[in-house]
């Protein structure tokens, strides 16, 4: 019983990560109706981001959780002003490849100069009080020994999806948003230059993206291919739980950590395929997602 | 929403005609390849991959499916025929059929889940189940994991055809890709083919002219993955191994853009695809990730500007379906 | 037409292939470098086995006797249809007879099987699987430096004697992982020790806590990890951050190479034990071909032990060119004549050749240093343990090959 609440920790500390990047893949599709395929070469350019800051600038990790998602963020709204606008209007599907080759380019360069094996980070150890040494080392909760850095991943990761979740769900900014989802042109007589609105949401997903990628750093070595293989999961969380709504992406992205976190200790051989399987499941007995709408 | 690709022009006696004209020319010069000192395995690996592109192009050029896990029927056909031929010593024609039968069961599974949802959650669906199946590979003992299977025999096609003589092998792959050619092709001229076209178009309205969608896109996967699973049944000969790279994403994404440089809904287009990218596969080798890299490039540029494809864009020109 | 031209063609090959007589005196060699230069196992091979093979061809002095040596190289990316597919063409278009490196096990064991059927040379220094000289030896091949069989049978047994007598796997969950799990809980339990369990995780997680949880429950004093590459460095690292090894029990890697240990840093992988059967810092030949090797190296990296064997595998397949007299292009005569002769060079000093195509020489336990036990950059190993030669590799009366006469 006590491993299984271990488990359950354990599997939270996933959920926080497809929670992130699934909250941002909604925001991206809620505004700009693409998927984002470079999401997960954005999230590893958030963890090489961090790296580089503390490598070559000797910035640490507090500081890179703030510049890292506002650089790939800006990096991602210049892809948005270059490439991503002059898709709108057609199939949704260019998106898809557009941003699948931006991956495939990200990726590919950082392949070339950082090679596949991973570039250490350590785990920050200040500031030094109440008798932490930053976020290293763990406590022992009698049940397991949990690793500070984990604990907070998890917690810092809730606050900034219910932060996202706030800010387009209840306030001024978030409801033009919303309404300039529904109908862009109305907004757009109201006087807000929608077209900027899509470019600084853009910058919000991808920077969600990075920051989750600025979380994982100290966790996973930082790798060009970290993100590849995640994003096919994400991508799955997302069929799950559907894009319609901010809330219903970062519950899916928890619960499937959960759930993933009991399957690596009741049947491990199956903890990449349960997502997956999941997936199926759900669109076998309701194909529009636990919380979608039609498409 | 525009449509995804230009070929507008209705199928009309002439059209098929000067269509049959460049099919009858590629075959000739396909068929003079063994004389011209080109290296063989090339344009076989090339051909397998041609036909692997145009069963997914039937898909997204004319049904509107974007299907980014079509190595899922490459890869599998391959492994079930490899098995096939190495394990219960098949003859290679059987082992043909073992492959091809394992992909067509496939794709109606697959296919009946994925077209649950349209647009670009049918993509991330079929990327989804591709991925499924690629660590359900990686796990099962038959496959022999990151090993692969190697040293397959090629065997005596029909008892008689010698498959390890570069040269038949050439003329019996060209056979294969030829014939799926022409049976997607006549797919797409038919009734069928002119239904998944308007579903393409506006799926709302076939469906209120009384079409059960549904079964037309199913139907339409369905024998897209069955004639995949067969350019992946053909490789598994020429390239005598069967391995996980057949069922990576990556090779999802490169079939996509096989697809895309030579000219979504265009007949020929994914031939010309094909032999470009396999080329540049070929002559970049050196060149490692940067391979990865050009082809990102060349998916930005043909999505920006170059969304006709080689063919579609010469088709265009000249006002042709090609 | 075509008939006649393919059979020209044929000939042609057939000429070349078997026309010793014709050819003696022929002292043309081309050597084909397959490695994975971007990839995963970039820094293990890469450009730096293409430096060794230089280096190789530089030493042997065989361009002052009058041989004309040429070295190229290609990426294989880890895909055994690319391998075959750059190796189909280096043998038909570019005559090339020997190739180098093939790391990776699935493309080493495709290219296996292209280099018997067209009867040239391979000296595998970089693949894991000891089926290369068990069920599918060849007369064509030699594995030069290290197998699973071997790692298991060293770091085990070592381990064992040690003290370190239970045992807890982390296994990879595809088929080479469960090989490496089988091989060493054989080899434990054989020299005393106890197996309390194993965890299958699957290839390619990136996270590994609920896995590490479940090793640090089982209390075993050993977890020996039967996975690779990334999966190994990230086991390590996440080791290291649920205490795994400041709790008392001990890391073993069952396939990790010096490039694992300089990506994690020390910091990390203090304590770490694993075999290995080249080190840099061994003795002074090594260090003076390291020393001129890394003064080379784009990044001034040491060599691994892949790396290191293509340079001592080179040398002495020159030697055996030499005895002959010129280079004959039949593949298999080359590799039975290296066979016949003894090796010795200053890498992996003096060993020999089994008839399955094993190269013998001794194996290493290395436990990996603390930050403050290390003097400086690539100063990573302590030598724990040697296993000598004739005891290190799996023993023919074990052995499934059938060049093997029983």
């Amino acid at each position: 019983m006590q491993a299984l609440y271990a488990q359950l920790l354990v599997g939270l500390i996933n959920g926080s990560f497809y929670a992130l990047l699934s909250l941002g893949l909604a925001v991206i599709f809620g505004m700009l109706n693409i998927i984002n395929f470079a999401h997960g070469a954005l999230y590893m350019m958030g963890a090489f981001c961090a790296y580089f800051l503390l490598d070559l600038a000797g910035i640490g990790y507090w500081w890179a959780l703030i510049i890292a998602p506002i650089a790939v963020g800006i990096f991602g709204m210049i892809l948005e002003r270059t490439m991503l606008q002059w898709l709108s209007g057609l199939d949704h599907l260019y998106g898809l490849l557009l941003t699948f080759g931006i991956a495939l380019i990200v990726q590919g360069i950082f392949q070339n100069y950082f090679g596949s094996s991973g570039l250490p980070y350590a785990i920050p150890d200040y500031p030094k009080i109440f008798g932490f040494n930053g976020l290293q080392g763990g406590m022992n909760l009698g049940f397991m020994f949990l690793p500070i850095y984990r604990g907070w991943v998890v917690v810092f990761s809730l606050v900034v999806c219910l932060a996202t979740w706030y800010l387009i769900e209840k306030t001024q900014l978030g409801a033009y948003l919303r309404a300039a989802t529904e109908n862009p042109t109305l907004v757009r007589a109201f006087g807000i230059n929608v077209p900027r609105m899509i470019t600084l949401t853009y910058g919000l997903g991808v920077g969600l993206a990075a920051l989750a990628g600025v979380l994982s750093a100290p966790i996973n070595q930082v790798r060009p291919l970290m993100g590849a293989d995640l994003i096919i999961v994400v991508f799955a969380v997302v069929v799950i739980g559907g894009m319609g709504s901010i809330m219903g992406s970062i519950i899916t992205g928890f619960a499937l950590g959960v759930i993933e976190g009991l399957t690596k200790y009741f049947y491990p051989e199956a903890s990449n395929t349960v997502v997956f399987v999941l997936m199926v499941l759900v669109l076998l007995v309701k194909p529009t997602g636990l919380t979608g709408r039609a498409a | 929403m525009s449509a995804l690709t230009d070929d507008t022009l209705p199928a009309n006696p002439r059209a098929m005609r000067e269509e049959m004209i460049v099919f009858a020319a590629m075959a000739v010069l396909l068929a003079a390849v063994p004389l011209s000192g080109i290296y063989p395995f090339f344009v076989m690996q090339a051909l397998c991959f041609a036909l692997l592109a145009c069963a997914f192009n039937l898909l997204i050029g004319y049904g509107g499916l974007l299907s980014f896990g079509h190595a899922m029927f490459l890869g599998s056909a391959g492994y079930f025929t490899a098995h096939a031929l190495k394990e219960w010593h098949l003859a290679p024609e059987l082992a043909i059929i073992v492959g091809v039968a394992g992909a067509a069961v496939l794709a109606v599974i697959t296919g009946y889940i994925s077209i649950r949802r349209q647009g670009i959650y049918f993509s991330m669906i079929t990327l989804a189940l591709s991925q499924l199946l690629y660590f359900i590979y990686l796990q099962a003992p038959f496959t022999h994991g990151e090993d692969g299977i190697q040293g397959i025999p090629q065997g005596y096609l029909f008892g008689f055809i010698n498959l390890s003589r570069p040269t038949v092998l050439y003329y019996v792959v060209l056979a294969g890709f030829l014939g799926g050619f022409l049976l997607i092709y006549r797919t797409i001229n038919s009734p069928f083919g002119e239904v998944l076209k308007s579903i393409r178009e506006n799926e709302q309205r076939a469906i209120s002219l009384g079409y059960k969608t549904d079964q037309y896109k199913l139907l339409a996967f369905i024998l897209s993955g069955t004639l995949a699973g067969f350019a992946g049944s053909l490789k598994v000969f020429v390239a005598q191994n069967a391995s996980l790279t057949d069922v990576h994403w990556t090779m999802s994404g490169e079939i996509v853009l096989m697809t895309l440089v030579g000219g979504l809904g265009t007949i020929f287009g994914p031939v010309v695809g094909a032999f470009i990218i396999i080329a540049m596969q070929q002559y970049l080798a050196g060149f490692g990730q940067w391979v990865l890299v050009i082809q990102g490039v060349i998916f930005v540029a043909c999505v920006l500007a170059f969304r006709r494809g080689i063919v579609g864009e010469i088709a265009h020109y000249f006002r042709r379906s090609l | 037409m075509k008939q006649q031209l393919s059979a020209l063609l044929l000939g042609t090959a057939l000429a070349l292939g078997s026309g010793t007589a014709a050819f003696a005196q022929d002292k043309n060699v081309k050597i084909g470098v397959l490695t994975d230069n971007s990839g995963l196992y970039s820094d293990l091979g890469g450009a730096g086995s293409t430096l060794a093979a230089q280096m190789a061809v530089e030493d042997s002095g065989l361009a002052a006797k009058g041989w004309k040596v040429d070295v190229i190289s290609a990426d294989h990316q880890n895909k055994p249809d690319i391998a075959t597919n750059i190796g189909r063409q280096w043998i038909d278009v570019e005559k090339v007879d020997i190739f180098m490196d093939v790391l990776n096990s699935g493309v080493a064991l495709a290219t296996n099987n292209l280099v018997k059927e067209k009867n040239v040379v391979m000296i595998n220094t970089g693949a894991a699987t000891s089926d290369l000289t068990n069920a599918q030896c060849s007369p064509n091949t030699i594995h030069w430096v290290y197998d699973t069989y071997m790692l298991a049978n060293s770091t085990g047994q070592a381990l064992v004697k040690a003290g370190g007598n239970t045992w807890y796997f982390l296994t990879a969950d595809y088929a080479f992982g469960h090989a490496l799990e089988r091989d060493t809980s054989a080899v434990v339990t054989k020299a005393g020790g106890k197996v309390i369990g194993a965890v299958r995780h699957p290839l390619n997680t990136a996270d590994f806590s609920s896995f590490l949880l479940q090793a640090q429950a089982s209390k075993a004093k050993i977890i020996g990890m039967s996975n690779a590459g990334g999966d190994t460095t990230n086991t390590i690292k996440q080791a290291s951050e649920f205490g795994i090894v400041a709790g008392g029990q001990k890391l073993a890697g069952l396939l990790l190479f010096i490039t694992d240990v300089h990506s994690l840093g020390l910091k990390v992988a203090q304590g770490l034990n694993f075999t290995e059967t080249f080190y840099w810092d061994l003795n002074d030949d090594t260090r003076a071909f390291s020393k001129r090797f890394s003064e080379r190296m784009k990044n001034k990296a040491m060599p691994s032990m892949v790396q290191a064997g293509v340079y001592s595998g080179l040398l002495h397949y020159f030697k055996a060119l030499e005895a002959m007299g010129g280079n004959p292009h039949d593949g298999a005569k080359v590799v039975a004549k290296m066979k016949e002769m003894p090796t010795d060079d200053k890498l992996f000093g003096k060993g020999t050749i089994r008839a399955d195509g094993r190269k013998l020489h001794p194996a290493y336990l290395f436990e990996v240093k603390k930050p403050e036990e290390s003097k400086g950059p690539w100063d990573y190993y302590k030598l724990v343990g040697t296993t000598p030669a004739d005891q290190a590799f799996r023993p023919l009366s074990e052995s499934a090959c059938a060049l093997v006469k029983k």
